[in-house]
């Protein structure tokens, strides 16, 4: 893979998908109202929960905020690349313009994953980082360098995951057309990553983590944060970010086979 | 002698098709419990292009003859049988082999609809590892052979269909490709947008050797750029070879509309053995055998006081109608 070739077109991408987002300011201005508005609303949801036991699940609202923050982030990673890229796979499998993407002489997962962009999310990316610091501030906690190399690590494996899943929905679109529906579930799934796990019974704790791993997502990278989590822990949501992702890979290929066009 | 880039050799395709019963029990059956078909699109064809051809392929919708392009780009698993362009396995999707091809559909754009044709043009360029000097030198010869100029700057959204369609020709050749797959380049465009592109086609093939696969229901297309037809019949090969002897073959016979000086000739003219198709006056309109052309024209001129004389085609339409609605050509 020619490395230098895929930063000038990811270039290019971003040059384009900004140009195009900006044609319509209004829609950009409404859409950062609606991410300040959204993380306001969670935090006030989140202090309901706690308002008559101190504590959810072993967590108390400061560390559960840590949550919230990655969760913002995620969701902003969401919402700048997954979403405009992911689900535009369904209208190019629909519409037959896949068919351009398979002709050009790039890789396609990347060209369908990141060709577009929503500067808009980028807020909320923002916005959570804001959040990480300011809980880093009350929750007293120690910037060191392994402390920032694991966070890192793992919030990059809850990134992966993240687009696995999606990306793994979408390419069934080859076969099922249609699968709208099943992303909206993921993403009402995934609203449930901004609590802890352990505030779930031990069912649904095993569901979230071994069907749907939203544990992986957020709770994992939380408790890094908090110095609470366990090296094996670690080591499976890596294991876990690393199979999703090599699984989303093996599959696009795989239905690739199947794609047979839109009629003209 | 030139050399053959593609060479398809029994090549099948198949489909499942899911069918349908009319009804809300037949759709609440068929999400139950879907009935799928195999349904074979493609039946055993094989043919050769060469090298620098334009070749029409001509049949009715659902013959099979955009499934054929699709297979020959690669977008399509063929079932059976092998193709092999510019000696590659187009389904394999090799660099070097998406550099050399490209597809154009009528019906389809790849254009970014809110930004200018010359955004998708760069960013077309960098997928294809174009430099920015060269890409810019590629977008002004080829801008210049379709005469476009300004569009070029304006949003695809503000575009007509014939400045849309000129720009999706420039950003699907900004590659300059080998070979070029055109599936209805010219639906929807108005007379004079269909014969500019034509235009355009046959001149980017004059200059470049390029071999040019193209599928239209215009046909104007097929006649002003293609020597060759490929004639698709459900799935199958009806005819494969030169349009005008299957133009010859289909219509043996042209309408000569004589204008005599007089109405007497032109009397004397409709009794004198012609197969005559109409008579007003003095003009008289007679059907002639293809191999008798000359000799019959000679006896006219030599016989009546004729003041002009017109030799009309039989309409191509119509010929052609007929090649879709065929099973097999013997020529």
């Amino acid at each position: 893979m020619n490395i230098r070739k895929y930063l000038k077109v990811y270039k290019k991408f971003l040059h384009t998908s900004l140009a195009s987002e900006l044609e319509y300011k209004t829609n950009i201005l409404v859409d950062l109202i609606t991410a300040i508005l959204s993380l306001i609303g969670s935090i006030f949801l989140l202090s309901i929960f706690f308002q008559n036991n101190g504590y959810i699940g072993g967590w108390k609202f400061e560390q559960a905020l840590i949550i919230q923050g990655i969760y913002t982030i995620l969701n902003g990673i969401t919402n700048t690349w997954f979403n405009p890229n992911l689900t535009e796979i369904v209208k190019h499998i629909r519409e037959g313009t896949l068919d351009f993407v398979l002709l050009k002489p790039i890789d396609s997962q990347f060209f369908i994953s990141l060709k577009k962009i929503n500067p808009s999310g980028f807020l909320e990316i923002m916005l959570g980082f804001l959040l990480l610091l300011f809980c880093v501030r009350i929750n007293q906690i120690n910037l060191s360098l392994s402390f920032l190399t694991l966070s890192l690590i793992t919030i990059s494996c809850s990134i992966c995951i993240l687009y696995s899943l999606w990306f793994f929905i979408s390419t069934t679109t080859i076969w099922f057309v249609k699968t709208w529906n099943a992303i909206e579930v993921l993403r009402s799934f995934l609203y449930i990553g901004r609590f802890p796990l352990n505030s779930f019974s031990f069912s649904l704790r095993v569901f979230f983590s071994i069907f749907i791993p939203i544990a992986f997502i957020t709770t994992i990278p939380s408790e890094v944060f908090l110095g609470l989590s366990q090296w094996w822990k670690i080591l499976l949501e890596v294991i876990v970010a690393s199979v999703f992702l090599i699984t989303s890979r093996k599959f696009w290929l795989f239905a690739l086979k199947f794609y047979s066009s839109a009629s003209s | 002698m030139r050399q053959s880039i593609i060479d398809v050799r029994n090549l099948s395709k198949s489909f499942d098709i899911s069918s349908k019963e009319p009804g809300l029990k037949g759709t609440i059956k068929h999400f139950f419990r879907r009935q799928t078909k195999s349904l074979k699109v493609i039946k055993d064809i094989s043919f050769e292009i060469k090298e620098g051809e334009i070749v029409g392929f001509l049949g009715a919708n659902g013959a099979g003859k955009t499934t054929i392009l699709k297979m020959l780009c690669g977008l399509i698993y063929p079932t059976e049988g092998s193709i092999l362009v510019s000696g590659y396995l187009p389904f394999r999707r090799k660099e070097n082999f998406l550099k050399n091809i490209t597809l154009i559909m009528g019906q389809k754009q790849q254009l970014i609809w809110d930004l200018p044709p010359i955004e998708s043009f760069y960013l077309n360029a960098s997928i294809y590892d174009i430099d920015k000097f060269e890409a810019k030198k590629r977008i002004k010869r080829l801008s210049e052979m379709l005469e476009i100029d300004e569009e070029l700057f304006m949003p695809v959204r503000k575009l007509s269909l014939g400045q849309r369609m000129k720009s999706e020709l420039l950003a699907a050749l900004i590659h300059e490709p080998n070979i070029l797959f055109l599936d209805e380049p010219t639906l929807g465009l108005d007379i004079n947008a269909q014969r500019n592109l034509r235009k355009f086609l046959q001149k980017y093939n004059k200059e470049t050797n390029a071999t040019i696969c193209l599928t239209s229901h215009y046909m104007k297309d097929i006649t002003s750029l293609c020597k060759r037809v490929i004639c698709v019949h459900e799935g199958a090969i009806s005819y494969d070879g030169k349009l005008d002897l299957l133009l010859k073959k289909l219509s043996p016979v042209k309408e000569i509309l004589i204008v005599c000086r007089s109405e007497e000739d032109a009397i004397k003219l409709e009794n004198s053995g012609f197969t005559v198709k109409n008579k007003t006056k003095n003009e008289v309109t007679i059907k002639i055998e293809n191999y008798s052309i000359t000799s019959s024209l000679k006896t006219i001129l030599n016989n009546f006081d004729i003041e002009d004389l017109f030799i009309n085609e039989p309409p191509i339409d119509e010929v052609i109608g007929e090649v879709l609605i065929k099973k097999d050509y013997d020529i």
